[in-house]
This record gives C-alpha cells, sequence and structure tokens, in this order.
C-alpha cells in the first residue's frame, strides 16, 4: 500500500501522519485515500477531478510534473506527499 | 542622504522627492500598466513592464522619466532548452562600475539575461540555463521558477551572485560563463523531508549583501531568515522574535551587522500579525532585534511588503518601503520611527532610491 503524506497545510482537515491506500497510478491511490476523506477532496482535486493547479505531488522522492502526476504507476511501498506549491503564493 | 525613490507599481511608475518634511509624488510613466521593477543608473531609468495582454516589455528613459523609449524586451531564443516564452522581468541590476553600460536582468522563468550596451541588446546566459539543477526548480509566487535578486561582487564585478524562488543561490567567479549552487544551511520544510537540504530548492524570498563587506548577506526565505559571512556558501538560521516569514530585506551599506526585515505570519496567511505592521532591525548580526512600530499602521493594517519593497539608502539611515495596499512610508531614523508618504499608490512591487 502506497503511503500517503498531506501538507500541514492541511492539517484542520486530514491527520497528521501517513494514511494508507491501494492503487497502481498516484491517481488511484488518493482517489482510494480521498474516497475516506470526502471532505478533503476538493481541496486536492477540482470539480473536474483534476489535480489543483497549485498542489504539488511528490513520489518516490520525485517531485512530479503536474499534468502527468495521476497518471505515474507507483509501486507498493510508494511514499506519495500531496504539497502546497509555492507557485500558488 | 538619498532625496528621490522610484515606485514601481501595478499600475505605473511613480517619482516621489522629497520637499520640506514630506515628500511630493508623481505619476512619471506607464499610466495603468503594471511596472515589474525600475533601475537608474548613470542617469538613465530602466522601467520593466508587464502588460496584461501584450506581454513583458522594457523601456529606457535618459532624461528621467520625461521621455521614453521602447528598448527590445530579453528574449530566450528558440533553440533554448525549453525555449520559454518572458513572463516578467522580475529584478535589473548594473554590472558594477568596472563595467559600464553592462546590465542584468532576472527574469521569470528563470533566464538570466546580460546585456553591454546599456539595454540595447541582450543575451540569454546560457551556461545558467543549462545547469541541470533546473530540471529541479519551481515557482514561488508565480508559476515558473524565477531570478528575484541579483548582485555582482563590488570587489570583483565579474563574480556574480543570484538567488532563485525556487531554485537556491548560485554564484558566477567568471561574468557567468561557469556556476556553482551554494546554500549549505538553508532549510525547505515544504518538500519531502529528505530533500529538504537540497540547495537547489530552496525559496529564498530575497537576499541582499552589505555593500562595505560584500562577504556578509542576508537572506528572508520562505521559511525563516538567514545570514551568511561567506558570500552565501554557508548560511545560520536567526531567530528574531517574530514572525519570520516574510518577502523584504534591507542591509545596511556599511555597517555589516545590521539589516532590517518586515515579518508576517507563514506562509499560507501572509499578513502582519493582529494587523500591526511592523519593521524589525538587527545591530548585531541577528543575535538580538528591536521591533519597530512608530509611525506605522497597528491596528487594521493588512499590508504585505514584497520582494523588492523596502530599501535603506546609501548612507544606511533613510529607508522605504512600498506596500500591496499601495502605502509608502520612509524612515528618517533607521527605521525607528516611520511616516505615511502616501497611503493610496497602487500595489507596490519596487522601491528604490536613486
Amino acid at each position: 500500500m502506497a503511503e500517503i503524506h498531506f501538507t500541514s497545510h492541511l492539517r484542520n482537515l486530514v491527520t497528521d501522519g501517513p494514511l494508507s491506500a491501494e492503487g497502481a497510478t498516484v491517481g488511484e491511490a488518493l482517489t482510494n485515500v480521498l474516497a475516506a476523506q470526502p471532505h478533503v477532496r476538493g481541496y486536492v482535486l477540482d470539480d473536474r477531478g483534476s489535480l489543483r493547479k497549485h498542489v504539488c505531488i511528490f513520489a518516490d522522492g520525485e517531485r512530479l510534473a503536474h499534468d502527468g502526476a495521476l497518471g505515474r504507476r507507483i509501486g507498493a511501498d510508494t511514499k506519495i506527499y500531496v504539497m502546497q506549491a509555492l507557485s500558488g503564493g | 542622504m538619498s532625496d528621490h525613490l522610484l515606485i514601481a507599481t501595478r499600475k505605473g511608475l511613480f517619482a516621489l522627492e522629497r520637499k520640506g518634511a514630506g515628500w511630493d509624488s508623481r505619476l512619471i510613466g506607464f499610466e495603468g500598466v503594471a511596472v515589474t521593477n525600475v533601475l537608474r543608473t548613470d542617469g538613465v531609468i530602466y522601467a520593466a513592464l508587464k502588460h496584461g495582454h501584450f506581454g513583458a516589455k522594457l523601456h529606457r528613459s535618459d532624461d528621467g522619466g520625461a521621455t521614453w523609449r521602447e528598448l527590445t524586451a530579453p528574449a530566450f531564443p528558440a533553440d533554448a532548452a525549453d525555449a520559454p516564452s518572458l513572463f516578467q522581468i522580475w529584478t535589473m541590476e548594473t554590472g558594477g562600475r568596472t563595467h559600464p553600460g553592462r546590465l542584468w536582468i532576472g527574469a521569470i522563468p528563470a533566464g538570466l539575461f546580460r546585456s553591454d550596451d546599456r539595454g540595447e541588446t541582450w543575451q540569454l546566459v546560457s551556461s545558467f540555463w543549462n545547469v541541470p539543477e533546473r530540471k529541479r526548480w519551481f515557482g514561488g509566487g508565480y508559476d515558473a521558477a524565477g531570478i528575484h535578486s541579483i548582485s555582482p561582487d563590488p570587489r570583483d564585478e565579474d563574480r556574480v551572485f543570484l538567488a532563485i524562488s525556487c531554485g537556491g543561490v548560485w554564484e558566477s567567479r567568471d561574468a557567468g560563463d561557469s556556476w556553482s549552487v551554494l546554500g549549505k544551511g538553508l532549510f525547505a520544510p515544504y518538500v519531502p523531508p529528505e530533500q529538504a537540504e537540497d540547495s537547489a530548492i530552496q525559496d529564498p524570498h530575497r537576499v541582499v549583501r552589505c555593500a562595505s563587506a560584500p562577504d556578509v548577506m542576508w537572506m528572508q526565505h520562505h521559511a525563516g531568515i538567514y545570514r551568511s559571512a561567506d558570500a552565501g556558501a554557508h548560511w545560520t538560521r536567526l531567530s528574531p522574535p517574530t514572525d519570520d516569514f516574510g518577502f523584504a530585506v534591507a542591509a545596511h551599506p556599511r555597517q555589516a551587522q545590521i539589516a532590517w526585515f518586515v515579518p508576517a505570519i507563514k506562509d499560507e496567511i501572509r499578513m502582519p500579525r493582529d494587523g500591526a505592521l511592523c519593521v524589525t532591525r538587527t545591530d548585531d548580526g541577528g543575535q538580538s532585534w528591536e521591533i519597530m512600530r512608530h509611525g506605522l499602521p497597528q491596528r487594521d493594517a493588512y499590508d504585505l511588503i514584497y520582494r523588492h519593497g523596502l530599501e535603506v539608502d546609501e548612507a544606511g539611515e533613510r529607508l522605504a518601503m512600498g506596500s500591496t495596499t499601495g502605502a509608502v512610508w520612509t524612515s528618517e531614523n533607521g527605521g525607528r520611527s516611520w511616516a505615511l508618504v502616501n497611503a493610496h499608490l497602487p500595489p507596490i512591487y519596487a522601491v528604490r532610491f536613486v
């Protein structure tokens, strides 16, 4: 299961410490983890299900290009970080 | 002390002139157009514009702002890697007294451009655009990474320091032919923890140096404030008794222990704490701090001071500060008291003594 960490800027919505989710891609893992956190979903994904422009995903230590981030294939022990891109500030 | 200020705003370029106990404000160009930065050197004013619809432009005045001529703005050559379009000129600096006519521009995306003919022609410094670390840079404030601080070493003006949001701090010792990333000691809490000390993804919001002790640099970072005593190679995080988020920093031109910052609540808030604007000052290299509020609004103030919005004059006593709400303040005594000059300018990007 992938290990998913959320930025501290969402700390009032999601608990500290990683959550776990199944999925073959970043998008599947996020969909699964957000299914159990429906109040967080709209902060990470927009109303079309796309990654919000200024949300930044790291997987396996790599900052993913925004456009392909959700389609990125992941392994069973991938660490995913959902961060606030500084570009949004 | 300098009696003249240029103010680059969201809606034009303003000149402020000291008259008696106050300052006169005058719109001198580009009414309604964003002026993203301004530089005056050798009697020439350079204004960087960002038209909402028509792109980033560069203008020059040889008569103090009475008339302007558009120059060919820097551009990424078509054969540059990734060849982006110029989004914004973020900073302009002179090459220094040993290189008359030389100018540097730092842009968004983070291209460094050089002119050796007073801005008539510009060349992308391709050695910098091609550093492999560029793949790890990312935008800070804007969608793409950008260069906001450029500082030739006054002892050797081919030794050029620059800073990128978000791409760390860099140095060339050969006028831009080759580059090294600096910045040991900087820490980025906005990336996964194993990358937090990666020099090439740091977000220095602004870096300035002491003119008479050029190895001393001060940095407002996205996460904390820092000082370097070795021209940016190593940095020590300082611990003011206030918020240590902000954008602007000013270095005393003669005394290496003195600097000013403008604190705001970090980073998802970006407003003065409790609606009370203050400036902090250290006289001992960051060991102790004065929090200076006299003359600054202490209730219902939501002014943020951008990267180029705080400056100290060459004597080190007069300061000027311009805010996102269009307020300008000056101080005649090193920040210990401030006077409001104008509360109603457009949002301010840059303040420069000339």
